[in-house]
């Protein structure tokens, strides 16, 4: 099993697919519940407080809008776990969004920087694009290595 | 009377990790944040609908909203619009939804560009102006003083008092402001001594400024009100431009405030608070270098061409640097006093006239408005009628006098 960063990092359709494929998808509502359920932090709706953005400064400089550094902070544990990315260009806002452009583009530079296996797809406007595009998810799950079996040979 | 709905039009503001202070600002001033319910449907169609092609979903959200608010599938009393600051698609977003929909709606709208550290704070003036222009109409339609009423201002550099008898100021105070309560009660014992009026008699008394919550209960005040819509009515007075359109500026020593107003009422404005270059303090600092008193800096500057100094910054410490240097070439003083009237005027006119439809007249207020480079540099930047209306250092004072009367008729 390995785990496998999504883009965008809220779509539950490629949640599912990488699930049912054996893998662990990475996915920001995961991060958005460890804020929630976290105690003593009151800082609605998302429980990110005045200080994520600060943390977001890892990734981009203080002139970066503190929205995108939030947003990074969020992010930021799911681009440190994955061990391989599928990332879908072009999709309608219904397939999952990140809200902002900006961030969009530093994830997608930030996690081809890391040079793990990733399968970039162009969303699907079509039945047989569809298929297409669920047949190349499932061929590059099927061929990726997990953690374990990686660190056994 | 019932809570007053402000409907959030933003982006990030969820991620900034500042929503909750934005809630807690509306709170304390009695509103509440609403936002636009929308479906997908109407967010993937709010691009063609509004004609602005923007990138990032959350920005067609709020394309959506506001066009959920104007054609009212959303009711909401006013309207806060917020996006992420140094965020220029954001920007040019929040323009042109604060333009949409004080044309469209006529709601009163104010627009604020959000960092981490944001706090409701700085909010505050903004919601509290926010929520009077949208519950309060009545009280802001006054147009005469009527009575015995006074005003006092507590701003951050000066505190101003003011006691009026239907419709003509009968005293004044003007002090540096220090400890709050002590300026204050100066200031106002001063314009009590001047008018010959006992304390007793003023029936009504309204605060305004950054110490006004302090004031309020020692001063037994009728009226505590932030100061964007005391000074809006204020400058519409004193300039005898109570009906139609006027654009109000007043440059104070802490922030700068630019008001689009309409019968006296404000619709779109702006408060700066960050940078001191474009402030009053900024003009000080230069008369105290060109070693004039700050009353005389205006004249001096009438005399001068702003043309003639170099100015590479609006730093006020690289500001100042500009003119020492101009000094040390040699420049005349006429010139350097002009230089600094012209920065500070192009730095409102750069970062907060954008922010508002400035109309015709311009009214200047405050102190600084009576150091005459001043309103003639806003002059021939805007190309437009600058109008500085008797008595404008006392603006707030008279906007407080003048809308406290209200409460004599109670």
């Amino acid at each position: 099993m390995a785990n496998i960063f999504i883009y965008p990092s809220n779509s539950l359709i490629l949640y599912d697919l990488v699930e049912r494929f054996g893998h662990k998808p990475l996915a920001v509502m995961q991060e958005i519940r460890k804020k929630v359920t976290t105690a003593g932090i009151d800082s609605p709706p998302l429980n990110i407080t005045p200080e994520d953005p600060k943390i977001g400064l890892k990734y981009a400089a203080v002139e970066v809008p503190a929205g995108v550094r939030g947003r990074m902070s969020l992010l930021d544990p799911l681009l440190e776990g994955a061990e391989a990315a599928i990332l879908v260009e072009d999709a309608p806002i219904g397939f999952g969004c990140m809200g902002c452009q900006r961030t969009s583009e530093l994830v997608g530079f930030l996690i081809r920087a890391k040079q793990v296996p990733i399968l970039e797809l162009d969303y699907p406007t079509s039945d047989d694009a569809a298929k297409d595009f669920v047949y190349r998810i499932s061929e590059f799950l099927k061929g990726l290595k997990g953690t374990e079996e990686a660190k056994n040979e | 009377m019932s809570e007053i709905e402000v409907a959030q039009i933003s982006c990030g503001s969820e991620y900034t990790g500042i929503q909750g202070e934005i809630e807690s600002a509306a709170e304390r001033v009695g509103a509440k944040i609403i936002f636009p319910d929308i479906d997908l449907e109407e967010v993937e169609s709010a691009e063609a609908k509004f004609g602005l092609k923007v990138t990032s979903p959350d920005l067609k959200l709020m394309l959506a909203r506001a066009i959920s608010v104007v054609e009212g599938h959303t009711t909401a009393d006013a309207v806060f619009i917020g996006t992420c600051f140094r965020c220029a698609e954001g920007a040019l977003v929040r323009n042109e939804i604060r333009r949409y929909i004080h044309e469209k709606s006529g709601l009163p709208v104010i627009s604020y560009s959000y960092t981490e550290r944001t706090t409701a704070d700085t909010l505050l003036t903004r919601m509290e102006a926010l929520t009077t222009i949208a519950k309060r109409r009545s009280l802001l339609a006054r147009e005469t003083q009527t009575g015995l009423t006074a005003g006092i201002d507590s701003g951050s550099t000066t505190t101003k008092a003011v006691v009026m008898e239907n419709n003509r100021i009968l005293g004044f105070g003007w002090v540096g402001s220090t400890d709050v309560l002590k300026s204050a009660e100066e200031a106002y014992s001063i314009a009590l001594e001047e008018s010959g009026v006992e304390r007793d008699a003023v029936q009504a008394l309204g605060v305004t400024g950054y110490g006004r919550f302090l004031l309020g209960k020692p001063f037994n005040a009728d009226l505590v009100q932030e100061e964007i819509t005391v000074n809006s009515k204020g400058a519409v007075y004193l300039a005898d431009r109570q009906k139609g359109a006027a654009t109000v500026i007043d440059i104070g020593g802490m922030d700068n405030k630019a008001i689009s107003v309409h019968d006296g009422i404000p619709g779109i404005f702006t408060m700066g608070g960050i940078c001191a270059g474009a402030s009053g303090r900024f003009l000080e600092m230069t008369a105290k270098r060109l070693g004039v008193d700050i009353t005389e800096l205006g004249k001096l500057a009438l005399a001068g061409d702003a043309s003639n100094i170099s100015m590479n910054s609006y730093c006020i410490v690289f500001g100042i640097q500009s003119l020492v240097n101009s000094l040390s070439k040699g420049a005349r003083h006429e010139d350097v006093a002009a230089a600094a009237c012209y920065s500070v005027a192009e730095q409102v006119f750069e970062q907060q006239l954008q922010e508002i439809e400035v109309r015709e007249p311009v009214i200047m207020v405050g102190g600084t408005a009576l150091i005459e480079g001043l309103p003639h540099a806003m002059h021939e930047l805007l190309q437009a009628e600058v109008i500085v209306p008797p008595h404008a250092q006392l603006i707030g004072a008279v906007g407080s006098a003048l809308l406290s009367s209200g409460f004599i008729e109670k």
